[in-house]
């Protein structure tokens, strides 16, 4: 039972921060109509410079600017690329940011070289127990920090100009634009917000129990899109209940590795992908979203 | 106020659209345009609304003057904000945003407060039930009051010039007649209108001057109650043939069921 409920909590804590990458990854979905493949090496970028950053800035400042250097990325990559190509079919524009993302990809890979560089963390890599349940600090604050931008993204979805203004440009772009909604605005901060989520998400990600800022921390940010793509690409609520639903997964799968041994070693990594493919054989258009994504 | 001047309008650099049309919306005025499916309405609006480039039209001549500003050269956004906004043919409201959200959406284009708290009070005014249903989805509204939804969502951004297309589409006839009353209460208040519609009886109703399109040309254009008397627009868009109803009867019915039913 314990074992069961330490595996809940890590999944839970790991499942908040996909849901951050998530989040950005449907918002840029709903305003720009783009599945954003960038994703993955942005949030890589946000590990990097906040490393990097680290040592000569100290840990807040580098987390700030680490923080705004993505969300600047994440902005030149919509003005520059899929600005220009508004009306392209969605297919043409996913596979743009496939490209967009290998070369960044590439470039961050050659920076990082074969090191592994460390985001020092004041909270550092102890585990704290609560009631008997062990979880690592890093995880804890990723959970509290991921909870606060969670609600802050909803409040502001729903109430603020900006939410109003990107619900009804995703709804009906059109309409929107005689209405003198700027959707270029809209888009262009959605990715700016896309951008500072996937940052944050990186500060956790790199920290205790992974070990550091490598290529590999690439392959755990793309375990976000089994949770934005199950949720429903279109559905913020998706997105934030599918990361939960990945990282629990992940964190029992992981957990109870013995138990599934029939499956092999490291079927945590696979898990989040089973889990996938079971919520689309069943409801095709993910939990929560539009069953008619096409637009008339 | 509105100019149009020898338009012509392209889709996809091939399909004409709207060939050389002319006319005018004075200050204040009510102007209407009559025509059938194709006749190049929605076109004439989408250019005059800056919408053209995401249906792949082009201007290829003429202009579209808007006081001394030229619309061919804005964007939506800068035609919104100069005083000219469009209710949408098919209402086109958000469906699944509230009413209230619907109606803040329309004033993103507005940036006084102090006109967006008027603007929101004229609305509330002219269709209480809004103000009745704001926080209901929109998409669970009736058709006539998702119209109004519309007509209100436009008059959020203060225009001095409203557009609508086609807002009679699809509504019951005693809904007609309130949209009809509607559009003139709008503009006794002080905003001039240009309505394109199919529906001659109410767009001739409320306008003062109308214009008929055919196949992206004016073919007909003047007084709308002179119009509204003249053979042409009461043959093609009042339904009238000339002949009076018993005759029309007598003349059809037999024909009509022979051809039907004897077999």
């Amino acid at each position: 039972m314990t074992q069961f409920l330490s595996l809940l909590l890590n999944g839970i804590s790991l499942g908040a921060i996909y849901a951050l990458i998530a989040l950005g990854f449907v918002i840029i979905f709903k305003a720009s109509e783009v599945v954003s493949f960038t994703h993955g090496s942005l949030l890589l970028l946000g590990a990097y410079a906040i490393a990097r950053l680290a040592d000569p800035l100290g840990f807040l400042p580098a987390v700030l600017v680490g923080v705004l250097m993505t969300a600047l990325a994440a902005f030149l990559v919509e003005r520059l690329i899929i600005n220009r190509l508004r009306g392209a079919p969605v297919i043409s524009l996913a596979i743009v940011t496939i490209g967009v993302d290998i070369i960044l990809l590439t470039e961050l890979i050659r920076q990082i070289g074969p090191d592994i560089l460390n985001i020092p963390h004041p909270w550092g890599g102890d585990s704290v127990r609560i009631g008997g349940v062990g979880i690592s600090e890093n995880r804890l604050i990723a959970m509290g920090v991921a909870g606060v931008l969670i609600v802050a993204f909803f409040v502001a979805f729903k109430y603020s100009s900006w939410g109003v203004a990107m619900r009804a440009s995703a709804e009906d772009g059109e309409a929107a634009a005689l209405m003198g909604i700027r959707q270029g605005r809209v888009s262009a901060l959605a990715w700016v917000v896309a951008g500072v989520l996937a940052a944050v998400a990186a500060l956790f990600l790199v920290g205790a129990p992974t070990p550091g800022v490598s290529a590999a921390a690439y392959t755990v940010a793309l375990r976000a899109f089994p949770a934005a793509i199950l949720g429903g690409l279109d559905s913020t609520g998706g997105a934030l209940v599918g990361g939960l639903l990945i990282g629990i997964t992940e964190a029992m799968a992981a957990g109870y590795q013995e138990q599934l041994s029939f499956l092999g070693r490291g079927f945590g990594e696979v898990a989040p992908y089973v889990v996938m493919i079971v919520v689309l054989l069943v409801r095709p258009s993910g939990l929560f979203g539009t069953k008619e994504l096409t637009r008339v | 106020m509105l100019s149009v001047d020898s338009l012509q309008v392209t889709y996809g650099g091939a399909v004409e659209a709207v060939r050389g049309v002319s006319m005018e919306v004075p200050d204040g005025a009510v102007v209407a345009v009559l025509g059938s499916n194709g006749a190049g309405k929605s076109t004439l609006l989408r250019t005059i609304s800056g919408t053209l480039r995401l249906h792949r039209g082009r201007v290829d001549a003429g202009t579209v003057r808007f006081g001394d500003l030229d619309l061919t050269r804005r964007d939506a956004g800068q035609i919104v904000r100069a005083g000219v906004v469009q209710v949408p043919e098919g209402r086109r409201i958000f469906g699944r945003l509230t009413v209230e959200e619907n109606l803040r959406a329309g004033g993103m284009g507005n940036r006084d407060r102090a006109a967006k708290a008027e603007a929101i009070t004229r609305v509330h005014d002219l269709f209480p039930v809004l103000r009745e249903r704001s926080g209901q989805r929109a998409g669970l509204l009736s058709g006539g009051e998702q119209q109004m939804l519309a007509i209100g969502r436009a008059l959020m951004a203060s225009p001095r010039l409203l557009l609508l297309d086609e807002p009679s589409l699809g509504l019951a006839p005693r809904v007609i007649g309130q949209i009809g009353e509607v559009i003139a209460e709008i503009n006794r208040q002080g905003t001039s209108v240009l309505l394109v519609e199919q529906n001659a009886t109410m767009a001739l109703g409320v306008a003062t001057h109308a214009y008929v399109l055919d196949v992206g040309r004016v073919s007909l254009s003047g007084d709308a109650r002179e119009l509204a008397q003249s053979d042409e627009v009461q043959r093609l868009y009042l339904g009238h043939t000339g002949a009076t109803p018993e005759q029309q009867r007598t003349e059809r019915a037999p024909r009509r069921t022979l051809s039907r039913w004897t077999a």
